[in-house]
């Protein structure tokens, strides 16, 4: 007989163990506001977040839709053993995530930050220090772990500013966005910030949620979250229809946008319609210049998490062959509750060839690196 | 079948839950209220450890503002995706005939009926034991 008490998972390894996996959606917190971001944000910005706190532009003052059952939309299993929200300790992010899923590339993705809030000058400074917090905390300590460069997208100047100061630093790989922002994200006032990433070389990250302060449906205010979860893709479309449509990547052909959490299944279905519309009307716009599909098979990248999951797998694959493998970035979500277990999201008859670029080789060309 | 001795029952007492791993297989134990229940510990659908997840109850409802709990304690929710299991089946609560988790029965014995064990065992004690 063997009797065992765990008290946790013991992290045996996944049949993907074999594979190092980048991992293009892992959501870091900070472990106290006081000790991690306040030694990067200026006094006076402390005292205004204390007296007035953070106001995004959106009508729920406690942040966007999640499901109450998953506290912090969080894995139930995420909570650190030495206390702490989910993902604000190192130690056990590498215990629980990083070692046993053999991730060696992993990209930080901070969704609590200046982004969307309404005070811009506010925005500007703790977006600078959420920056600052992600190297010293992390990306310092952690070789594998990648950080985001996150701006105050609806001041392009001051996103600008902080794109040029950090984009010296190596651990930054991408500048990142929220899908939901204040009008459709190809419209003129944001191309300062993709010009800026483009002159950094580095990708333009944008992840579902937001706060543009309009609905997440053309129809207006969902009842039910479910609805905002299913909204996400429609987000995702509408963002990156804006800036085909709007000439984003026909002025900057070095582009690379790359879509997060907000599934990839739409991608086909989106491409025949931009492609059918772009044919027949396409005297109407001055700066899409190539087909819509053509752009995106040379410029958009997708994060795969949350996989759609059809109850015959061999359609996500069919799927995935319309879209191309070459296309596609693995990502967990970790540590939200929504997380993709990466030994589990592809059927086993995928060959390894897919499932290299599919889980690691993908990503790595999109960010231009070396698995540490 | 083969009957695992697992812990004492004074060492395992209701609202607790461990982890053990039998032939192989990790297994998710319950004491609910006196009541035992065991699953394999590892959702059908991601593989999700079970033994972390949150014990609720059966919240059924017949149309909306119309609702029941029931069962206090016996429904099982994975961790990571929310998936629902019934503590005594394994089945899921969505789709209970394709979606379930192995349930495996756990009970308690006296230790006199298990002085054939290979592990020691106490004649004055009882122990709980789970049939794999």
């Amino acid at each position: 007989m063997t009797t065992e008490v765990l008290e946790r998972p013991s992290g045996e390894a996944p049949a993907e163990a074999a594979l190092r996996i980048a991992d293009c959606d892992i959501h870091p917190s900070p472990k106290s506001l006081e000790r991690e971001i306040y030694p990067f944000l200026e006094k006076r910005w402390q005292r205004h977040l204390e007296r007035y706190g953070a106001r995004p532009r959106q009508p729920f003052l406690n942040g966007p839709a999640y499901p109450k059952g998953q506290p912090d939309a969080a894995r139930r299993d995420a909570y650190p053993p030495a206390g702490g929200r989910p993902g604000s300790d190192l130690a056990f992010m590498r215990a629980q995530h990083l070692d046993p899923n053999n991730v060696g590339f992993g990209v930080l993705n901070p969704l609590k930050s200046g982004q969307g809030l309404q005070n811009l000058d506010f925005a500007d400074a703790y977006c600078r220090a959420i920056n600052d917090w992600q190297i010293a905390f992390w990306t310092r300590e952690e070789p594998r772990l990648k950080a985001s460069i996150v701006i105050p997208y609806e001041d392009a100047a001051a996103s600008v500013r902080e794109i040029e100061r950090c984009a010296g630093e190596e651990d930054y790989v991408q500048v990142f966005m929220l899908n939901r922002t204040a009008e459709p994200m190809g419209q003129r006032r944001y191309w300062p910030i993709y010009d800026a990433a483009a002159a950094a070389g580095l990708p333009l990250a944008v992840h579902a949620f937001g706060f543009g302060g309009a609905p997440i449906t053309g129809g207006g205010w969902p009842s039910y979250y479910i609805e905002d979860m299913t909204g996400h893709a429609q987000s995702s479309q509408a963002v990156l229809t804006s800036l085909v449509f709007e000439g984003v990547f026909d002025r900057l052909p070095g582009l690379r946008l790359v879509l997060i959490e907000s599934g990839f299944a739409w991608l086909p279905a989106l491409c025949w319609r931009l492609d059918r519309v772009w044919m027949r009307m396409r005297d109407e716009l001055h700066r899409c210049k190539r087909r819509p599909s053509e752009i995106v098979r040379e410029q958009v990248f997708l994060t795969t998490q949350p996989m759609e999951e059809p109850g015959r797998p061999r359609q996500l694959v069919e799927c995935i062959d319309w879209i191309g493998w070459d296309r596609l970035l693995f990502a967990t979500d970790y540590p939200h509750w929504d997380f993709d277990q990466p030994d589990r999201v592809l059927p086993s008859w995928v060959d390894a060839e897919k499932r290299r670029a599919f889980f690691t080789d993908n990503a790595l060309r999109v960010y231009g690196r070396q698995m540490p | 079948m083969t009957r695992h001795v697992v812990a004492p029952v004074s060492e395992f007492p209701p609202g607790t839950r461990r982890c053990v791993v039998l032939e192989g297989r990790r297994i998710a134990l319950f004491n609910v209220g006196g009541r035992y229940f065991g699953l394999l510990d590892r959702c059908p659908h991601q593989g999700g450890p079970l033994s972390e997840g949150v014990l609720t109850g059966l919240v059924e409802a017949g149309a909306p503002g119309d609702y029941s709990f029931s069962r206090p304690g016996e429904i099982l929710r994975c961790p990571w995706h929310g998936w629902e299991f019934d503590l005594a089946t394994g089945r899921s609560r969505f789709d209970p005939r394709r979606h379930r988790t192995r349930a495996f029965r756990v009970s308690a014995a006296p230790g006199e009926e298990l002085r054939a064990e290979t592990v020691p065992v106490r004649v004055e004690e009882n122990y709980v034991v789970v049939e794999t």
